[in-house]
């Protein structure tokens, strides 16, 4: 890297690798090649005109029009020095989290060591039932460790490719072209059948103030999901005040890092619940254009509505229309005496496949089942 | 296709694409200048409706290329895009030669994998008509695997058929991918490509797509069917209408015979505007309100 004094011109092309490099600070992924495709986009459009910069730009960073916004944001800031990018909101404070060894353990020795095992197993097992929101830091970090032993899988649907199979229906290409190897005999009959393939799964939690006990095991559960279930079949979402998705956060490998990255994605932790509003937006922005069609969609909320559980209602049965099957995961209705009144609930339950619980590491290994099965 | 018969600067391809009825602001035609210049494809993005298909086509007009359009449906693979060899006729072309009185087994094979008896699918139809614009059609409707293929395809540019040799173009074709964002598209893809998000356009500009797309509408009615579809983009409806349908409208008035937009015959054509029920009464409800202002 050549050293410029101060006071001197840096050179155009530093200039714009600068400003490619401001960009992945500002949120959009830009690899080497995009950069180079950027300096040669400038340089035919000619690198001393602002407009001609910003339309190379636009052209070569960006790959969606959330991407855009960013791009348009961190050009002002970085080209236009009056005005500033926006004051980033305060993230949510996150604690420092560290797994230790559970204080209960004892190493003990000989014929103890039997009863410490099955001790230590019907806690683990104590631990797994227990309503989540009830658990001590101590007891939370251990719940922490144990979601890696739920076991998802996914939902499959039948797709229009097909595969080679010994019974279904006839392969036309195939039989026509092992008759060719036979100058023209009829020959064997080939076979195919339609291949599947897992079905998406859109899970919208709700992080507002009633849900903020749970907002942490349930982004843990959307981790364990992501993670567990492949490439693109999981997208994740928070709703409450606000829709967004947080799927890139939830695809880093470390629990404790995807949370932190999805905190600072979130700017509504805690706010008043609108999940009319909210499922709305989320329909018209991504719902409708195909990431819930044909999904399963699956709905974390206690349903306690601050906006019109009419509209709820409406979007509920807009959501039933489009996705494959709807399930409500409510945390409150694994617990003894729960009926369903509130309002948001009520609204939405016709329009619901399933309504499960959601409180316990335990329910959760059900929600898994149920989602298998979809 | 030599370099002096393509556009210059971003402002010829405006001129250009205008002259074929096709109006378009100035960051696409610089975006499309772009590619011309840098010989990279361009992935269009945008509602349904705005026009995307339409830059295609009205590009191969303007620039007098043969337009060869890929439809991406789910489940298309390599066969479809590429090539297949025509069995039925090559079977029928075996049984010909043996009632003939069966020639060289060896001249049979050959005369077998003949030209004609190969199926060109768009790409290779592509390849041979070069130079041409290929029009891969909402690719978002096609899977990963054949994302790979199409990155392979539009890296390379040369198609090998093993039985004939490999095709390669003289030169490699002008290539315009559309999506309707219905699923994010790879971003190995997307390197490759420009990429440019298409919006409805503005009151101002619309009227005058309105104007070139259909002349025969009169000026009034053009104005008022403008004016009311700009204030329909603001409510929220669930397929906000694009300008596709605005000319669509417009047509379906003028064909009624309408001079001025009234409540009875827009209510009545709405079907040409909006297609979701519940957008349709919503629509209905508002229409005296949108129509007096």
């Amino acid at each position: 890297m050549s050293t410029v004094a101060p006071g001197e011109l840096r050179g155009g092309d530093e200039i714009l690798l600068a400003f490619a490099r401001a960009l992945r600070t500002g949120g959009i992924a830009v690899t080497q090649d995009r950069a180079h495709g950027f300096l040669a986009s400038a340089a035919v459009l000619g690198a001393d005109d602002p407009v001609a910069v910003r339309i190379a730009g636009r052209a070569t960073l960006c790959a969606s029009p959330d991407d855009l916004a960013r791009f348009d944001q961190v050009f002002e800031a970085f080209f236009n020095a009056r005005d500033g990018l926006p004051r980033p909101r305060p993230a949510a404070p996150t604690e420092p989290r560290f797994t230790d060894f559970p204080e209960e353990d004892a190493w003990g020795q000989g014929e103890q060591t039997d009863e410490v095992v099955r001790a230590a197993a019907s806690a683990t097992e104590l631990l797994r039932q227990r309503d989540v929101a009830s658990l001590t830091p101590a007891e939370k970090r251990r719940l922490d460790g144990m979601f890696a032993t739920l076991r998802p899988r996914a939902p499959l649907r039948r797709t229009a490719r097909h595969q080679r199979w010994h019974r279904g229906q006839v392969d036309a290409s195939r039989t026509l072209r092992s008759s060719l190897r036979r100058l023209g005999e009829p020959s064997v009959i080939e076979w195919r059948r339609r291949g599947t393939r897992p079905r998406r799964i859109v899970l919208l939690v709700d992080v507002s103030g009633s849900m903020s006990s749970y907002a942490d095991a349930l982004l843990r559960l959307a981790h364990r999901l992501t993670q567990a279930l492949g490439q693109g079949t999981v997208e994740t979402f928070t709703i409450g005040t606000r829709v967004t998705h947080i799927t890139r956060a939830m695809r880093i490998r470390d629990p404790e890092r995807a949370l932190v990255a999805a905190g600072e994605t979130v700017p509504d932790w805690s706010g008043g619940t609108r999940l009319g509003e909210t499922l709305r937006f989320f329909l018209d922005r991504w719902g409708q254009r195909g990431m819930a069609r044909g999904a399963v969609v699956v709905v974390f909320s206690d349903g306690w509505e601050r906006g019109d559980a009419a509209m709820l209602g409406e979007q509920m049965a807009r959501l039933r229309r489009i996705a494959h099957r709807v399930v409500w995961v409510n945390p409150h209705r694994g617990k003894d005496g729960y009926e369903a009144v509130q309002q948001g609930v009520v609204a939405a339950l016709p329009h619901l496949h399933d309504f499960v619980a959601g409180h316990s590491l335990a329910t959760y290994a059900e929600l898994v089942e149920v989602l298998a099965d979809a | 296709m030599e370099p002096s018969s393509l556009p210059q600067s971003a402002r010829d391809v405006s001129t250009v694409l205008g002259r074929t009825g096709y109006l378009c602001d100035d960051e696409l035609a610089t975006v499309t200048y772009l590619m011309l210049a840098m010989q990279r494809p361009l992935l269009l993005e945008g509602e349904p409706g705005t026009g995307k298909t339409a830059l295609a086509e009205a590009l191969a007009e303007s620039l007098e290329l043969p337009l060869v359009r890929l439809q991406c449906y789910e489940g298309i693979d390599a066969t479809q895009a590429l090539y297949d060899w025509d069995f039925p006729r090559q079977i029928l072309h075996l049984r010909a030669l043996e009632a003939g009185g069966g020639a060289d087994p060896e001249e049979a094979e050959k005369s077998l994998y003949d030209e004609r008896f190969l199926l060109a699918r768009p790409v290779l139809a592509a390849l041979q008509q070069s130079p041409a614009l290929l029009l891969v059609d909402e690719v978002d409707r096609a899977d990963d695997e054949f994302e790979a293929f199409l990155l392979e395809v539009l890296s390379t540019w040369q198609v090998s058929i093993p039985e004939l040799g490999t095709v390669r173009a003289a030169t490699p074709p002008l290539v315009v991918l559309t999506s309707n964002r219905t699923r994010e598209l790879h971003d190995a893809l997307k390197r490759r490509c420009l990429y440019h998000w298409i919006e409805h356009p503005g009151l101002e500009r619309e009227l005058e797509i309105v104007r070139s797309r259909a002349p025969e509408v009169s000026e009034a009615l053009a104005g008022q069917v403008v004016m009311v579809v700009q204030q329909l983009r603001d409510r929220d409806l669930q397929k906000p209408p694009g300008v596709a349908e605005t000319i669509d409208w417009a047509r379906a008035l003028h064909h009624l015979g309408t001079a001025e937009l009234d409540l009875e015959t827009a209510s009545a054509t709405l079907g040409a505007l909006v297609k979701y029920r519940e957008d349709a009464d919503r629509v209905r409800h508002a229409l005296d309100q949108l129509l007096r202002t």
